[in-house]
């Protein structure tokens, strides 16, 4: 048995005139959670579609569980998967949309129940679909997942639209399954969710991996920030322009001056600053954290 | 391929689906087949397009399921519509991904889609055969219509034709909606053009080069239920039908198959 659960080498996909996926190479090993992050239009949800067999690649190859996703059928019946949001009948009632699946699969009907429980559905399961609440929507797609027992479970954005008592019980179901062994792979735009339940880590632009492996190695790699707000918000411009004419790379990112830099010339700058009238009202030396290399890594703002 | 066609009978016994479709084919057989025997004297006819049906012919040992025999081209589009919804809803509602990830190998599971449709058709035939030939016995002694050879060994034999003729034509209306669902992924464009084409454009065409209704799908769809019509042979019906529905097979088959899912 392979120690990977999935193994992607060059995948790509290509549209008329769009290239969602540009040669992706990447492994997750088995056991571990890992995030899938990217910015929209990056494309995770295609990466995801392949892997699980719904489109063809244009090139490359991916193996999920150790078998080819040219043979779907040879691993599926271990991959659960919530694919871009939860899909299901909307005059069947949420037991009964997953009793379809459970038969479809060939699954024990009586695990419908458990799991209707299990993502805190329970009383609700006889309830038609289309009464559900977005969250309740999100858990059914949840249970679903779980249906196979999965050695794989492969998440699209499972916290859309949870509150976050929804979110902390995701976290923690999410948690469990990895210490039972199951292997998770999560995408989400949640960074900080990502941060908190994820080891590993694959990071998309553009169709492109730019990062694949442990997140600690990631972050190590990264350089130490200070994080700068102004008295007046028109002088963080300023800030910015004093921190790159000393050579730091710097941006502004929701109202605060994001400067690369090792944490003792926070002294200089604050000089420098004073200097040039500018009232600081934060002046913070901290690690970057992973929405901060999202973004460094991502160019995003 | 059964566990496909359980799961697809969880879908199709939905109440309102499946009351309802049985209702709307129930109502139009009660009404088409009282039709035959409550207008039988009228100069207006009793049956399609205003044609009369006599005595004479409902007195034979097929005239149980004339009735009956009428209303398969009506079954057939009620069919047509329902599995044409069915199949490009799990487009527009994103189940289609669910579905093949439960059961990955895709012709699989269109043969068990085709399955549960056949079941389904077939349930739907036979209480209307049965309604049809209850409300025509009931209505036989007001019409002054013998009834004396239906149920002769004859009588069963017409009876188990029309059933199966019905059944085929019905079917093979049941390929065409599942073929257009998935060929248009929407069921409001795959039960319209559906409708536009089988009951106006076929009949407007056909009333301008009446030649034409020998090769129309629909027409031949309806003639097999009819088993046979005056100016369409039974086997000319069928195999011209099931070349349409064979083409119709080989597309929706292949383009299940290799069409990426991405919605």
């Amino acid at each position: 048995m392979t120690t990977l659960a999935i193994e992607v080498s060059g995948l790509t996909k290509q549209y008329d005139n769009l290239t969602a996926v540009k040669g992706a190479t990447f492994s997750v090993p088995r056991g571990i959670i890992c995030g899938f992050v990217g910015p929209n239009g990056a494309g995770k949800t295609t990466t995801i579609r392949m892997l699980l067999g719904l489109i063809s690649p244009t090139s490359g190859s991916a193996r999920v569980l150790g078998e080819s996703v040219s043979d779907p059928e040879k691993y599926l019946a271990y991959v659960g998967a919530l694919i871009e949001g939860p899909a299901f009948y909307p005059a069947l009632s949420g037991s009964e949309n997953l009793r379809v699946l459970a038969t479809m699969g060939g699954f024990p009907i009586n695990r419908v129940e458990e799991l209707i429980t299990l993502v805190g559905l329970g009383g609700r399961g006889g309830d038609k679909y289309k009464t559900y609440s977005l969250g309740m929507k999100q858990r059914l797609g949840i249970a679903a997942a779980l249906l196979p027992n999965p050695a794989l479970l492969i998440l699209d954005e499972p916290t859309n639209g949870l509150d976050p008592e929804g979110i902390q019980e995701v976290r923690d179901l999410l948690k469990k399954l990895a210490s039972e062994g199951t292997t998770v792979f999560v995408s989400s735009h949640l960074l900080s969710e990502i941060e908190i339940i994820s080891e590993h880590l694959v990071m998309l632009r553009k169709g492109e991996v730019v990062f694949a492996g442990p997140i600690e190695e990631l972050l190590l790699n990264q350089k130490p920030m200070i994080i700068v707000r102004t008295e007046r918000e028109e002088d963080l411009q300023k800030v910015t322009e004093l921190a790159i004419a000393d050579g730091h790379r710097a941006s502004i990112r929701s109202g605060e001056a994001h400067i690369e830099g090792p944490h003792e010339w926070a002294a200089t700058l604050n000089k420098k600053a004073f200097a040039a009238g500018i009232t600081l009202a934060q002046l913070t030396p901290t690690l970057p954290n992973l929405e901060e290399t999202f973004f460094e890594m991502t160019g995003g703002k | 391929m059964f566990k496909v066609f359980f799961a697809e009978w969880r879908k199709l016994r939905r109440p309102t689906l499946f009351f309802g479709t049985f209702a709307a084919a129930l109502f139009f057989n009660g009404l088409i087949t009282s039709f035959v025997y409550i207008m039988i004297d009228s100069p207006d006819g009793n049956s399609d397009r205003g044609r009369s049906v006599g005595r004479e012919v409902l007195n034979l040992a097929g005239g149980s399921v004339y009735g009956f025999s009428s209303i398969g081209g009506l079954l057939g589009i009620i069919i047509l519509c329902v599995f044409a919804a069915q199949t490009a809803q799990e487009y527009t509602y994103g189940t289609l991904r669910n579905l093949l990830l439960r059961q990955p190998r895709r012709l699989l599971l269109l043969a068990g889609k085709y399955a549960a449709m056949k079941t389904f058709a077939l349930l739907l035939i036979l209480i209307n055969a049965v309604i049809s030939i209850a409300i025509s016995y009931y209505l036989s002694d007001r019409a002054k219509v013998s009834t004396d050879l239906w149920f002769t060994s004859a009588g069963w034999s017409a009876i188990g034709h029309t059933i199966l003729n019905v059944y085929i034509s019905v079917v093979f209306y049941a390929v065409i909606g599942i073929t257009l669902g998935i060929l248009l992924k929407s069921p409001i464009s795959s039960i319209s053009i559906a409708l536009v084409w089988i009951l106006i454009l076929e009949n407007l065409i056909g009333a301008v080069k009446p030649v034409t209704l020998k090769w129309m799908p629909g027409n031949q769809f309806s003639t097999i239920a009819q088993g046979g019509s005056l100016d369409i042979s039974y086997s000319h019906a069928l195999t011209l039908g099931s070349v349409f529905v064979v083409v119709a097979l080989a597309l929706s088959s292949f383009i299940f198959v290799k069409r990426d899912v991405a919605n």
